[in-house]
């Protein structure tokens, strides 16, 4: 099973690239106030056309 | 169709988005028809006609790979492109790149249906294709990542949606997964070696294989249904909380279930358990993930009685939640023991792959196509409403004939009479699924005419609207965003 000496490496550089990216998304707030986070898409596009002339 | 009229406003650029939608829907009428003609080749097998190129060995992974990689990948493209400009509010990155993603994923499709029923196949399941089709495939895809990576890294929004980072997980281990198992030595243009032997290559293989389960077909269908779902019911997905557990909970555990398809195989004892627990902890995630999107309808229930959409979407996780604890049940090396090579197994597959990936697929592309042609819905609903049942129905008969098949040729080829000699002989039990395979033929025809149903009414909508692009919205001022 000499080919585990390549997967189990590369899943382990994986989970430390992971943690790397999961601290990196606290450090930049990413997590700070999710109940909002998940309500704004729900506000972003009113599907105005573009031949729609209404000011935004 | 051009922008009539230049705009001071920025808008969105769908024009990629939308020939996506198309092709998955064409896509998906192909790869379907051809899941209807093995299946009629497994219960009439004379009408292969003798032809090689017809043939179900040389048909089966076409299948397979139009239903994965040409359907969804398709959609999954689509919604990817989709989803990250809207939650980012702003365009895509390099969209003349998007456009090169689109008509090289075209390229790698049509390349399948061309090389694999000439018989040109490296003979590895879901990654059958030779190896310059393999390039190819990496440099879409790498082009692909710069796509819709960079469209996250101009965002005007500076929370990263939950679908997108779903996306997101999906395009890399994609990548990842498709450069590893892919490394062959090639001998000429159209015949290669794997660089693995023997029981390495096959642990490679189902590493590859399983996580290509949990990456492409999981991780990716979830940023579908993260968006989606809350879109098309108008309310914030149930725990928003939640979803973030389940993103990271299911991406730090998935990568090591791959050992269960070599349950009693050469593979190590200890590394098939290992595969099985890996797979039983699966169950948490999946579960969590599942409970959310549908509890997203909580105090809304009854707009699942009035809108298919909904239907597509919510039924759609139900599925996810049945092949998802079914699969780790079947990991189980004593379950397996039962279940391993029946058709127990193609069961579970489609109740993933028809009900799960299948259904949200289809919810999501009725929410896109009509945004891309100008229109709010899609030219009829009732021909949606049609589509949800004929779809429902083909996928319950075909799920319960192939469980049915499946425990009945484990329990015949594991019988034994007193004096240890088998009690049938295998063709016995082929000639016993012979029912099950005609049930199963059936509820693919009734899949397949639900896509032929929607074929219409893209095409409907398609021809009463035409395509005006998409304002992109200043930042809503209730909800600071900027960086």
């Amino acid at each position: 099973m000499d080919v585990l000496y390549l997967l189990v490496p590369m899943s382990v550089l994986l989970v430390f690239g992971l943690m790397a990216l999961f601290r990196w998304a606290i450090g930049a707030g990413q997590f700070d106030d999710l109940e909002r986070e998940g309500e704004r898409i729900l506000l972003e596009d009113s599907p105005k056309l573009d031949t729609d002339q209404t000011p935004s | 169709m051009p922008n009539p009229t230049p705009s001071a406003h920025p808008v969105y650029n769908d024009s990629t988005v939308r020939l996506f939608t198309l092709a998955a829907v064409l896509w998906g009428v192909v790869g379907m028809l051809v899941g209807v003609v093995i299946a009629s080749q497994l219960t009439w097998p004379e009408l292969n006609f003798g032809i090689p190129w017809l043939s179900y060995g040389r048909l089966r992974p076409l299948h397979t790979n139009a239903v994965i990689f040409a359907f969804g990948g398709c959609a999954l493209m689509a919604s990817s492109l989709y989803v990250v400009q809207r939650t980012s509010q702003v365009a895509l990155f390099l969209p003349k790149l998007a456009a090169f993603v689109f008509w090289g994923w075209q390229l790698v499709i049509v390349a399948a249906a061309v090389s694999l029923p000439l018989g040109y196949t490296q003979g590895k399941e879901y990654a059958e294709l030779e190896w310059p089709i393999d390039i190819l495939i990496a440099v879409v895809w790498v082009a692909y990542a710069v796509v819709f990576f960079g469209t996250i890294g101009i965002r005007k929004v500076r929370h990263i949606y939950v679908a997108n980072w779903f996306f997101g997980s999906f395009i890399l281990a994609v990548a990842l997964l498709h450069i590893v198992n892919s490394a062959v030595i090639p001998v000429s243009l159209t015949k290669s070696y794997s660089a693995y032997a023997g029981v390495q290559d096959a642990m490679v293989q189902w590493w590859y294989g399983h996580n290509a389960v949990g990456f492409f077909l999981t991780a990716g269908f979830l940023g579908m249904m993260y968006y989606f779902i809350p879109k098309q019911a108008e309310r914030p997905v149930y725990s928003y909380r939640l979803s973030i557990v389940h993103f990271w909970a299911l991406i730090f555990t998935y990568m090591w279930a791959g050992p269960h398809h070599l349950h009693y195989t050469a593979l190590p004892d200890w590394a098939q358990s290992v595969g099985m627990i890996f797979s039983l902890v699966l169950l948490a995630p999946s579960w969590g993930g599942m409970i959310n999107g549908i509890m997203t309808l909580s105090g809304a229930w009854h707009k699942l009685r009035d809108d298919p959409i909904l239907k597509f979407l919510i039924v759609s996780l139900s599925f996810y939640g049945m092949s998802t604890f079914e699969g780790p049940m079947m990991s189980i090396k004593t379950v397996n023991a039962l279940s391993h090579y029946t058709d127990w197994t193609v069961g579970h597959v489609h109740s993933g792959a028809l009900g799960w990936v299948g259904l949200i697929t289809i919810g999501s592309l009725y929410y896109m196509i009509p945004r891309m042609f100008g229109q709010t819905k899609m030219y009829s609903v009732r021909a949606i409403e049609l589509h949800f049942w004929i779809s429902t129905l083909g996928i319950v008969l075909y799920i319960a004939a192939m469980w049915m098949a499946g425990v009945m040729q484990g329990l015949m080829w594991r019988a034994v009479n007193a004096d240890g000699t088998l009690v049938y002989s295998f063709v016995e039990s082929v000639k016993a699924t012979y029912p099950f395979y005609l049930i199963r033929l059936i509820g693919g025809l009734l899949y397949l005419s639900g896509m032929g149903v929607m074929v219409w009414n893209v095409i409907k909508t398609a021809r009463a609207g035409n395509y005006v692009p998409l304002r992109i919205p200043a930042p809503h001022a209730a909800l600071p965003s900027a960086a």
